[in-house]
């Protein structure tokens, strides 16, 4: 701990350097949002004057309560399938030897350090009608005409799918990583078999791992319009599509802000569940 | 058991990677459709680099990532430092405020950007791309910077000034080189985020500056565009180096 | 006659309203090994590292050879430190680490290779300055540390628990070099310790502190023998209390009544009264074990027994119910010299080799000091 006087304004500005970047750029703006979430929307100034809870209403307007509820059922169901694919690759990884353990997570980065639209693109390659996929099918005579696989339901959990499961997996694997082998061994020691082992020591020791891939999952799968926009056809929207369209293109501002207040209220329940589990686990929440 | 958990390793690195390899395969083929194989070609890589809007979008990006890297670099490394060596009001809000940040959705953040640039009058174009971009790459560069200091002996800058050091000697000498890994990686985890980013973007960015992934976006929105495979493979190339260098600095740190 | 190096004098410290330090005054003498010894947050390392300019008092001065240096910072200082962990920079080498006060001096590239290497060799470690810190073992990273203190040839050295990171027996070896190097080096040490047993051993002189008071200043032997008070009886080695009461006062000489036997002792230094009670001080190797139909000593019974490879220590309970600690050599002429839990013995010491002390106010040690003390001794 060094503090001389003579350190002092730096100390200062760095601090008012920060404050000042996050004051401005994001707690003002978020307070802008929640601002317009209670305003009334304007063709010209976007929104205007008298404040109510119109946008609210709004979001349980029978039409976007559906696209609501299809979009955050696409988003659970890719959350659910990267959790199933993740949680068992998350433990078998933790399981390699050292040496080559670190190629392997590396080889685990790579599709996350290159352009994720690039790679919803390289999908649309292999899904479309006369594509990879449904070429590979028939010349296998599995089936005799092209199924119809781009622009459906299927493809747009396919694709959050395959951008978001990286972010299950390293959360998982850091917690499969502190996790002991001497834990497991004490437990069946003690007389637990396999499942309850699992049941007992693996899964609670695990769950703020699950809950930090989820957190880390979810969220994006409401908001990555433009998966939807390349694989999934108009059909599939996700929470990300109506807000970006509310905004750039309804200039409906009121309803996208109430639209993404939902979402930042989504978050924060994830979070503060991540917190709990954290803390019953004795460690100091993140 | 160990049989079934390396095949089951083996099979998600597959899938991970069949689209990847279909991309860079595809981007050498000269078959206008862009499904079938019509042989070897190098024609989408020349068409890609005729195409001036495309080149043009690539270097905006590529600057715009750079100074946004850079940008939040420095900054979030004095701010990991302040949050590591000052004992200050606030300190907890800061964090939480950096972990917010890191967490919300990035369309969220993008809206209330918009909205903030709007109400000032700010024209969209680099200057707006360059404050979201910092915003999002700061807490990143932030834990990465403070996961160094965690442990950072306490004891090195005393030693130094013990040895004689001034403050700033001693920041120059031992500060910077041993936090310096860091530093690194956080620059290049900044670059490739911005470098990758659709969703802020879309909402920040004006017609006077338009970037990589966005001129992207345009393109695959509709059909097929053989053009985006070369250029995608191109990407994936850099990034890869990217990584690589990322991966050496910090293993030649670690030692 | 000894000259003094540096002095410390009214000094006083507090942390978050918390005192540390309390009109604290010591003065250190040219060329002598002083050992600052006490429980953890007795305020040892802060007065260190006051002496090395990383803290500045609230009250008080520190002069080095008559020049007041209290608000001096520690890099323009002419004395260096070593630091409990060893602090050494990881990116550089071996003789980057050296070299670096050097460097700070601006002394000329043949110079500073020179004494670089001279400072290595003097810790055995002249083979190894292109490593790296990291490539380097506990020892030897500690020697590089010493190396890159003593290097700039400081008036003095403040070694901060240097050697805690080290197992017990490579402790030991360092203890000895620490020694050689001081003789050799013929520079003032001041090392901070908890462990009472390298206090003993190491030092000219031993400063005692607890809760910021100096307890007790002098040599080991002075602080082993002739403890001032029972927190310093208690921390620095093991130390059996008796209650003692006084009989009769004659001259310099008094009787005391200890578990019923009358003992004649001198006169201690402080004040005494017939019938005043105060502690008679034995350390265990003072205590003998007696055979039961003994006609000298206490009755009791052993109810532990340790095997510590050259001495056997024991547990003694009293009839009374009190504890004695004893500690003795192996008798070679006595292959059975041995005891049995349970077994009936007598207790007695040898007359004249009691300590006397006062009763204090604040007599039974907290749990926290308790803890100190044993940590202290293992």
């Amino acid at each position: 701990m060094m503090r001389s006087i003579k350190q002092q304004p730096f100390r200062a500005a760095v601090l008012v350097l920060v404050w000042g970047w996050l004051l401005f750029l994001v707690l003002a703006p978020n307070m802008l949002v929640v601002g317009a979430s209670v305003m009334t929307r304007n063709p010209s100034t976007f929104i205007s004057l008298p404040l109510n809870l119109e946008a609210y209403r709004q979001l349980f307007n029978p039409l976007y309560l559906d696209v609501f509820l299809h979009s955050l059922y696409m988003a659970a169901l890719t959350t659910l399938i990267c959790l199933l694919i993740g949680y068992p690759f998350a433990w078998a990884l933790s399981r390699v030897e050292k040496n080559r353990q670190m190629l392997l997570i590396f080889l685990l980065i790579v599709p996350f350090w290159t352009n994720s639209l690039v790679r919803t693109y390289a999908l649309k390659l292999i899904l479309a009608t006369n594509g990879l996929l449904n070429s590979a099918l028939m010349s296998l005579g599995v089936i005799d005409e092209p199924a119809q696989l781009l622009y459906t339901e299927g493809a747009v959990i396919v694709g959050l799918v395959y951008l978001l499961l990286p972010f299950m997996i390293l959360p998982l694997y850091s917690v499969f990583e502190d996790l002991r082998q001497d834990v497991l061994l004490a437990s069946h020691d003690l007389g637990a078999g396999r499942l309850a082992t699992f049941k007992n020591v693996v899964v609670p020791l695990t769950l703020p791992g699950v809950l930090a891939g989820v957190m880390l999952v979810l969220l994006p799968a409401m908001g990555l319009f433009f998966v939807p926009d390349i694989l999934g056809g108009s059909r599939n929207l996700l929470v990300g599509n109506v807000i970006k369209n509310q905004f750039l293109d309804a200039r409906n501002w009121p309803f996208g802000a109430a639209a993404s207040i939902v979402l930042t209220l989504t978050m924060a329940l994830l979070m503060f569940a991540h917190r709990l589990s954290k803390r019953r686990l004795g460690e100091e929440g993140a | 058991m160990r049989w079934l958990s390396r095949s089951y390793l083996a099979l998600v690195y597959l899938l991970l990677y069949v689209p990847i390899v279909v991309l860079v395969v595809f981007s050498f083929n000269d078959s206008r459709t862009g499904y079938s194989w019509g042989g070897l070609s190098l024609r989408w890589y020349e068409s890609l680099f005729n195409n001036h809007a495309m080149v043009q979008a690539m270097w905006n990006s590529l600057w715009l990532a750079l100074t946004a890297a850079t940008v939040s670099t420095v900054i979030g490394a004095l701010t990991a430092l302040a949050l590591h060596r000052y004992r200050f009001r606030g300190k907890r809000v800061l964090n939480g405020m950096l972990f917010v940040v890191m967490m919300s959705p990035e369309i969220v953040l993008a809206i209330s950007l918009l909205g903030l640039f709007l109400l000032l009058g700010l024209k969209l174009g680099y200057v707006s791309l360059l404050l979201a971009h910092v915003t999002f790459c700061l807490p990143f560069v932030v834990i990465t910077v403070m996961a160094r200091l965690s442990g950072f002996d306490e004891r090195l800058p005393e030693a130094a000034r013990d040895l004689g050091a001034s403050d700033f000697t001693m920041t120059r000498t031992v500060l910077i080189p041993v936090i310096m890994p860091a530093l690194m990686a956080g620059w290049l985890l900044g670059f490739t985020l911005s470098m990758d980013d659709v969703v802020v973007s879309t909402f920040v960015s004006g017609p006077s500056y338009e970037i990589l992934p966005l001129r992207i976006y345009s393109m695959v929105r509709v059909g097929l565009k053989p053009e985006v495979n070369a250029l995608g493979t191109l990407l994936l190339v850099f990034s890869l180096v990217m990584l690589m260098l990322s991966q050496w600095i910090l293993s030649r740190s670690k030692q | 006659m000894t000259k003094t190096l540096l002095s410390l004098s009214g000094i006083s410290k507090q942390f978050d309203g918390k005192t540390v330090l309390d009109e604290l005054s010591l003065t250190i003498d040219d060329g002598e090994f002083i050992t600052l010894l006490g429980p953890s947050g007795c305020g040892k390392t802060t007065l260190l590292r006051m002496m090395a300019g990383f803290e500045h008092p609230d009250e008080g001065t520190v002069t080095l050879s008559g020049v007041d240096i209290t608000q001096t910072p520690p890099e323009h200082r002419p004395l260096n430190t070593v630091f409990q962990n060893y602090a050494l920079f990881p990116h550089m080498s071996v003789f980057d680490n050296v070299a670096y006060g050097l460097k700070m001096e601006k002394r000329p590239k043949a110079e500073i290779a020179e004494r670089v290497e001279e400072a290595l060799a003097m810790v055995q470690l002249e083979d190894f300055a292109r490593r790296k810190p990291h490539q380097l073992s506990g020892g030897q990273q500690q020697r590089v540390a010493i190396a890159r203190a003593v290097v700039k040839r400081p008036k003095m050295l403040l070694l901060d628990e240097p050697l805690s990171a080290l197992d017990y027996k490579l402790r030991r070896t360092m203890q000895v070099e620490l020694k050689r190097l001081q003789r050799e080096l013929g520079i003032t040490f001041v090392f901070v310790t908890h462990d009472q047993e390298e206090a003993l051993s190491m030092s000219d002189r031993i400063v005692v502190l607890k809760d910021g008071y100096i307890q007790q200043l002098g040599t080991p032997r002075e602080v082993y023998e002739r403890p001032a008070n029972v927190f310093t009886a208690r921390f620095v080695g093991q130390t059996n209390f008796f209650p003692g009461r006084v009989t009769k006062i004659e001259g310099e000489r008094i009787s005391v009544d200890v578990f019923g036997l009358n003992r004649e002792l001198s006169k201690p230094s402080f004040r005494v009264a017939v019938n005043q009670s105060l502690h008679v001080l034995l350390r265990p190797e003072d205590i003998r074990v007696l055979a039961p139909d003994d006609i000298e000593g206490v009755a009791g019974k052993i109810v532990e027994r340790n095997y510590k490879g050259s001495t056997l220590d024991s547990v003694i309970e009293l009839e009374d119910g009190s504890h004695v600690m004893a500690s003795e050599f192996f008798d070679e002429d006595d292959p059975t010299f041995d005891y049995s839990i349970g077994e009936r013995v007598r207790v007695s010491w040898v007359d004249g080799w009691e300590w006397l002390l006062a009763e204090e106010g604040d007599e039974p040690l907290t749990d926290e000091e308790e803890l100190a003390a044993d940590d202290a001794e293992h």
